[in-house]
């Protein structure tokens, strides 16, 4: 399975507190989180997240002056056996395409685990990795 | 119908006239009011009568303008000192309204005012607003702090003398200072530029456009502020945008204007005049040189003030506006010399800060500096949100983003200062003035 996934991204400030706050404004929005990441600098960090309804969740994080960006990123099914992955770098490098980072998904799919995966060429790699 | 005053084809309000006085009537007006006023200081303020005597000046040396250098200062401690009412010249029956200032540390500066000298004020406060092109068919929304701050009930007084509609709407409650806006038809504002940029911010947040507005003219004071500031405020508004300058111990906002050709402010030197000097000797600069503003009030009868050091840095324009006023203008100030801060031994100004940080597109206007102390070691950090577009979802872009930003600082202050990215709505929205150093040093 391959699909084209809308993830939010969160600019925050790395300091305790700050991803509590995501955390609490999706919950109290009843958003659902299926997985997040978190990429962190010295002083900030983005908080990367797949969740059951992306437009609330970015809807409540700005009503509560959070600002956040839908990003579009590749959800690819990974088989659960050595070279998997491998077999989709491989794919992704045919085709030119530069992984940006990428993550996995908490829960997967036909009980093999899934990567999030962010490319340039969101389009393009959805095709690829097909 | 409404005249338009002061216009291309020579026409002068008659309220303007003084403002265009052919030079040497100027000077005798000063000369002859600087001597009143040294008579009136001397008589019966202490503190002028002690410091003109350790100098040797007596009121009868005072026959022009050209001998206003030999008169003492006067510091803003002079007025702490002699709080609350040591500088007053006339009796407290005379006083028809106080002030004070905020003072951030230990007691406020008390001014006060005749019933002539709120008329003079006024009166300064209408010939600036004439500057700015407004008429008595104007609605003024007046967004500086009522109450003892001069800015609110000083630009209440000018608007209404004008015959301006007046919306009294102080500070605060930014929805409801839109709403006025709107609703209320207000076609200029008077607040700090920095309030007017949380203003903007609101209405974006709000999904309302301010360009929609009928606001054509933005009244900006009592803080410093860039032309990046300007630009943004004028694109994003779609306003124009005058400076008003002015200080509490001089009289309040109306000390001087920008006219239409927005290079420079007019100093209603009739009132209020100007000197530059070195800020360390005190010595009298000529026309053109930079150095610390210092003013002497001309027509003031409740608290004449010799010679004030406004701490403001800025150089006189003696060349001909024109718009055609002979008042001179003052570059607009830019900096304090008590703003300035030195770090590793060099001195910085937060508006070199501001400027540098405007001429990175992603940058918005809210930023602070943070000064501290690591290890004997002072550090400065530039803290800045960014507009909205700019927080993308790449850590490296940020981190070069950030970088190119400490290079725009380093470029102008040359010292390397760090740059912290916050998220928005992070830094403090003033309503007032906009504190834009926070001094964390313990020394």
């Amino acid at each position: 399975m391959t699909e084209i996934l809308k993830q939010v991204s969160v600019f925050i400030e790395n300091t305790p507190g700050h991803l509590r706050k995501v955390c609490s404004v999706l919950a109290e929005a009843g958003v659902n989180l299926q997985t997040l990441s978190v990429a962190e600098s010295r002083d900030y960090g983005i908080v990367r997240i797949i969740a059951d309804s992306p437009d609330k969740a970015a809807e409540a994080l700005s009503a509560a002056g959070i600002a956040s960006k839908l990003v579009e990123v590749v959800a690819v099914e990974v088989a659960d056996r050595p070279g998997a992955l491998l077999a989709i770098l491989d794919k992704a490098q045919a085709g030119g395409l530069n992984v940006e980072y990428m993550y996995a998904m908490t829960r997967g799919v036909n009980g093999n685990p899934l990567m999030i995966m962010r490319f340039g060429d969101t389009a393009k790699a959805a095709e690829v990795l097909k | 119908m409404d005249c338009n005053w002061n216009d291309k084809h020579g026409a002068i309000n008659p309220d303007s006239a003084i403002d265009f006085l052919p030079r040497e009537q100027l000077r005798a007006l000063q000369s002859q009011r600087l001597s009143a006023m040294v008579y009136l200081a001397y008589e019966n303020v202490p503190l002028h009568r002690k410091r003109m005597d350790e100098l040797g000046v007596k009121p009868s040396d005072i026959k022009s303008i050209d001998d206003i250098s030999k008169l003492p200062f006067t510091q803003k401690t002079d007025l702490r000192d002699t709080y609350p009412y040591g500088l007053f010249a006339v009796p407290l029956s005379e006083i028809v309204r106080l002030h004070a200032s905020s003072g951030t540390t230990g007691k406020p500066i008390v001014v006060g005012y005749t019933r002539e000298d709120m008329d003079v004020w006024a009166g300064a406060l209408k010939r600036c607003l004439l500057m700015f092109g407004l008429t008595r068919s104007d609605i003024v929304q007046v967004s500086f702090g009522y109450g003892l701050f001069t800015g609110g009930l000083g630009l209440h007084g000018g608007a209404e003398a004008l015959g301006c509609t007046v919306i009294p709407a102080s500070g605060g409650n930014s929805e409801r200072q839109l709403m006025m806006l709107k609703d209320f038809g207000a076609t200029a504002m008077a607040c700090t530029p920095s309030y007017f940029i949380h203003l903007i911010d609101t209405a974006q947040k709000l999904g309302l456009d301010m360009r929609q507005f009928p606001i054509k003219v933005g009244v900006f004071g009592a803080e410093p502020w860039s032309d990046q500031m300007r630009k943004y405020i004028e694109q994003n508004a779609g306003i124009e945008a005058f400076d008003i300058y002015g200080l509490s111990e001089i009289a309040g906002p109306g000390v001087g204007g920008e006219c239409r050709e927005h290079n420079g402010i007019h100093i209603l030197e009739d009132n209020f005049y100007p000197e530059i000097v070195d800020p360390k000797t005190g010595e009298p600069l000529p026309d053109g040189e930079e150095g610390e503003l210092v003013l002497t009030t001309l027509s003031k009868r409740a608290m004449p003030i010799l010679r004030y050091r406004t701490h403001d840095i800025t150089s006189i324009i003696a060349e001909p506006c024109p718009c055609g006023r002979t008042v001179r203008r003052i570059r607009r100030i830019g900096r304090r010399s008590d703003d300035m801060f030195i770090i590793r031994g060099v001195n910085v100004f937060p508006s070199q800060i501001e400027a540098a940080l405007m001429r990175v597109a992603e940058c918005s206007p809210h930023y602070r500096i943070l000064l501290e102390r690591k290890r004997d070691l002072d550090s400065v950090t530039v803290e800045v949100e960014l507009n909205p577009d700019a927080y993308t979802d790449n850590i490296a872009s940020l981190e070069a983003l950030r970088k190119r930003i400490q290079a725009s600082i380093m470029n102008i202050v040359n010292i390397k200062i760090d740059v912290r990215l916050v998220e928005a709505g992070k830094i403090e929205r003033s309503e007032g003035k906009a504190k834009r150093v926070v001094d964390l040093r313990k020394i």
